[in-house]
């Protein structure tokens, strides 16, 4: 089984200049990888670094040391390293992330949101629509929302527009930072179907769920971070 | 061609007198790339990208371009007539100040048919339909064609520059403070068409603005400037969202939240 997805050894500390220079020790020997096909979860209390882990993973944290191997068309990149530009190629193709919250772009219809990173894959705009439409349709987001610009939806209609957004691509590497926060039971239902179909599809998945009963449905393995906190002692 | 940088810049310093304006700044640009440039007023952002843009001449380094043809050359040994040619076709520049890139007292078609003249387009009918569709593109309405840019609002003067300096199809656009002094809601529409356009076109940009808004929103890589120095650049999220800098930490956390 292929493993797309390998993190070796990755450290990270927060500098904060603004309280005195302060060194933040947020994590130190992150070490798991991740196959294809596999749903890796991120286990742990609150505040433990799971978000921070995965967004050091989407090279949005930098690392301080550390691999962060990415296997993208073939070839393996370290993203703890990779310029801005190679960043943003894998992001594209390979690696896909579902954040907690829907960062709106004004004027920016629903519809157009989702479809937006396979028209950035060169995917025709007709095309790209008609997939986003089904995504949106699947997720229960009402029709009458979908031309709309999603600043003004509630929580959860944000969310499922995330998702769809995420999942709408075929990218090989998908990450989730609980992407089921705010949906009510149908809708967490058909995201855990959506998961097992990119399980089976031979994605590899790494997420965080709070859920207990998402988790465990969708869950292959769990990666404890609080092992690699220096706040481990007290956690 | 994508696989090589259009615009080379190497240790591009200016000094005003013994004051500096900016100094050793370095980078790459690739075609389709859109690079923001932050920092506060007085930072440099504004000199160098006068610099770039050979408005003004560097004290010392070089900028190199790729032309069309492929050839790399360097800006500063370039004859003037071929600089003026380079930025009238294959550059655009769009000021903060709507009025230092239009022609005021011709109309809205004149300028934007006027760029259009100047890469050899001569059939009248021609330049009228292309400059109405670009009024279009940036929603103005095609029946103020025939109107003067100072009958125009603040927001639809910029989008009038936007078409001007787009027209040609341009390579690279130079973008100083391009939402400076426009309404929020009038800012988002013009952020909005901007990106569409960056996007549909494959423009390479290099924006200068202190707004992180607005650099988040538009631009893949950042750089920010503090007293004539770049101090910290790299991909725009991780910046913005895990700065090292004291002062790109500053300039983070003094964001208004809405």
């Amino acid at each position: 089984m292929p493993t797309p997805l390998v993190v070796s050894e990755v450290a990270k500390s927060f500098t904060m200049h603004l309280r005195d220079g302060i060194r933040l020790p947020v994590m130190s020997n992150v070490t798991f990888s991740v196959k294809s096909g596999e749903c890796v979860v991120l286990g742990g209390p609150s505040g433990i670094g799971k978000s921070s882990l995965l967004k050091m993973v989407y090279g949005n944290y930098a690392v301080d040391t550390g691999q962060i191997l990415v296997d993208h068309d073939g070839k393996l990149l370290d993203l703890a390293t990779a310029d801005p530009r190679t960043i943003l190629s894998v992001r594209r193709a390979t690696l896909g992330y579902v954040s907690q919250f829907l960062r709106t772009v004004p004027r920016v219809a629903a519809v157009d949101v989702v479809a937006e990173p396979l028209t950035a894959r060169g995917v025709d705009a007709a095309e790209a629509k008609a997939t986003a439409e089904a995504m949106l349709a699947r997720l229960n987001l009402p029709r009458e929302l979908w031309q709309l610009p999603p600043a003004t939806f509630s929580g959860g209609e944000q969310q499922r527009v995330n998702i769809a957004r995420g999942f709408i691509t075929d990218h090989r590497i998908l990450l989730l930072d609980e992407p089921t926060a705010s949906l009510d039971a149908k809708n967490r239902a058909v995201v855990v179907g959506m998961i097992e179909e990119k399980k089976a599809a031979g994605v590899a998945l790494l997420g965080i769920f709070h859920d207990e009963d998402v988790r465990e449905k969708v869950a292959d393995r769990i990666v404890d971070v609080s092992a690699f906190s220096p706040r481990k002692a007290a956690a | 061609m994508t696989d090589m940088p259009l615009l080379k810049v190497r240790d591009i310093s200016k000094f005003y007198g013994a004051r500096i304006g900016c100094k050793n700044v370095s980078f790459d640009l690739w075609p389709g790339e859109v690079l923001a440039i932050v920092g506060e007023s007085g930072s440099g952002k504004t000199t160098l990208l006068n610099c770039l843009a050979t408005r003004l001449m560097p004290s010392s380094g070089s900028v190199e371009y790729r032309m069309r043809d492929g050839e790399m050359r360097e800006l500063s040994r370039m004859s003037e007539a071929e600089r003026r040619f380079l930025m009238r076709t294959d550059w655009g520049f769009v000021h903060q100040n709507p009025a230092d890139g239009l022609r005021m007292a011709v109309s809205a078609g004149a300028n934007v048919g006027e760029r259009l003249m100047a890469v050899g387009e001569r059939h009248y009918g021609n330049i009228r339909e292309t400059a109405g569709s670009w009024l279009g593109r940036v929603e103005i309405s095609v029946d103020r064609i025939d109107d003067q840019p100072r009958d125009f609002s603040g927001g639809m003067r910029q989008r009038l520059q936007i078409a001007r300096n787009l027209v040609t199809s341009p390579r690279l656009i130079f973008m100083d403070e391009p939402t400076g002094g426009l309404d929020v809601s009038v800012q988002a529409r013009l952020l909005d068409l901007l990106r569409g356009l960056v996007q549909d076109l494959g423009l390479s940009a290099i924006i200068v603005t202190h707004d992180l808004a607005v650099a988040r929103l538009l631009s893949h890589r950042m750089m920010v400037m503090k007293d004539g120095l770049v101090i910290e650049q790299g991909l725009t999220d991780r910046v913005l969202d895990d700065p090292r800098e004291a002062y790109t930490q500053l300039l983070v956390s003094s964001i208004l939240q809405v």
